[in-house]
């Protein structure tokens, strides 16, 4: 199942091409860039492992897609996304997320119905692997 | 990622002839070399040098978009001159000029030495090496001193991990970055013939000569003049004695020491008008160095530059 989280999730998955063309965007607006990847998609797992240190002063999105390229060596069957964090104060947040990578094969996410006090029902969605 | 951006459209049909003399107005790469000729007092063979490679790269972008040629020219460059000769100043107009022509997509210098590159533990250089590449992309590297990298009397030394990613990275990114190595130009020849695969990578070999004295006075006067003070006749006379002094002594580094002797002398300047002065000071007077300013300099009296300055203020 199309994991759908961050910018761009409804498009076509982006070419490197493309990526770069993004990162300018972040940098020309001088956002810090972060790698982050996971093998857990669900929707409340916004912890995802770190790929390095956030890049600080870059000038060009060669420094990012060089590191991007680097994770995906490794991690290659993971989900890989990039955070654009803006240090503006008044801001302090990240501005701009998106995924560059996928699985060959995207787990299933299936949703959960627990019943509750009185008739009443809960839901939760559980990864199935 | 695009690596040529100039080689223009590839459903455009390439030009069937090229104008030289427009294509050098338009990419103001023609600014640039007069900001040099200007703001840069003598260095002849080197002005000369960049012409010729400023030259090169903008027939090598006529040839690309008339499809005569496609590889990305080496552009990786080193210079070897003494200390305060205009190194690094020349690479930031080196930076501007690789910009205007389009074979760079930034144009920032990004200005390291050894310490930047190397680390200090097992699994500590490739990441710093790493992490200054990243933000030298799309602009110049410049590696002051680049032969501090190579220790050969240490075999466990990390500059040789630095060095190598370097190389790779020289090789691989050509169109992302250009690298030039700065230094003592026997000591770059030692650091060359010791790692081959630098002299093979680096096509632009760029020699910085000395300053000769008169230059020299010509460069304090400018450096005077921006910031707004200048010589009386008497000054200027002890000046050009100082350079000639100031160049038989150790420690000489051209430019650089004119830049600490001035800064010197405005010390005693300024202490010589604190002590005397007992008046209102015309502008006049707070601009100018006079000859004792300069004579009171430790140059004078055969000695070293060390705690000069305290000595100055003391006085």
């Amino acid at each position: 199942m199309r994991i759908t989280q961050g910018c761009f999730s409804f498009l076509p998955d982006l070419t490197d091409e493309q990526i770069s063309a993004q990162i300018e965007y972040c940098l020309s607006r001088e956002w810090a860039i972060g790698i982050e990847f996971t093998d857990d998609p669900h929707p409340r797992n916004t912890y995802w492992e770190m790929w390095g240190n956030p890049m600080f002063d870059l000038k060009d999105a060669k420094g990012v897609m060089m590191e991007l390229d680097e994770c995906r060596k490794l991690h290659g069957g993971k989900y890989i996304r990039i955070n654009a964090f803006d240090d503006m104060r008044g801001f302090e947040t990240v501005m701009m997320s998106f995924i560059v990578n996928r699985p060959a094969e995207e787990p299933r996410i299936d949703m959960v119905r627990t019943d509750v006090r009185s008739r009443s029902q809960s839901y939760s969605w559980r990864v199935a692997g | 990622m695009t690596d040529d951006q100039h080689t223009g459209d590839p459903g455009k049909a390439p030009p069937a002839s090229v104008d030289l003399k427009a294509e050098f107005r338009s990419s103001g790469v023609a600014e640039i070399l007069d900001e040099l000729d200007r703001e840069l007092i003598g260095l002849k063979p080197v002005k000369q040098r960049i012409r010729e490679t400023a030259a090169l790269l903008l027939v090598d972008r006529a040839r690309r978009q008339m499809g005569l040629a496609t590889e990305t020219p080496t552009l990786h460059m080193s210079f070897t001159g003494n200390p305060g000769t205009g190194k690094t100043t020349v690479a930031l107009k080196m930076a501007g000029l690789l910009h205007r022509l389009g074979y760079v997509r930034k144009g920032h210098l990004v200005s390291v030495t050894r310490d930047d590159l190397v680390g200090q533990y097992i699994g500590h250089t490739a990441p710093k090496t790493r992490e200054v590449l990243k933000k030298a992309m799309g602009g110049v590297l410049f590696i002051d001193e680049a032969y501090y990298l190579y220790k050969p009397d240490n075999e466990r030394d990390y500059g040789q991990e630095a060095i190598e990613i370097l190389l790779q990275v020289m090789e691989n990114n050509r169109d992302d970055l250009v690298v030039i190595m700065a230094g003592y130009a026997d000591k770059m020849d030692r650091f060359f013939s010791a790692n081959p695969g630098f002299r093979s990578r680096i096509a632009h070999h760029i020699e910085f000569p000395d300053y000769s004295d008169s230059e020299l006075l010509r460069i304090s006067e400018t450096m005077l003049e921006a910031q707004n003070y200048r010589f009386d006749t008497d000054a200027r006379r002890a000046m050009a004695d100082y350079i000639g002094l100031r160049r038989a002594q150790p420690h000489f580094a051209n430019a650089r020491s004119i830049r600490n002797a001035l800064d010197r002398a405005r010390l005693r300047q300024a202490n010589r008008l604190f002590e005397s002065a007992d008046g209102p000071l015309d502008a006049a007077a707070l601009s100018t160095i006079t000859e004792a300013d300069i004579r009171a300099s430790r140059v004078f009296s055969g000695g070293l530059d060390v705690d000069r300055a305290a000595r100055a203020a003391a006085e």
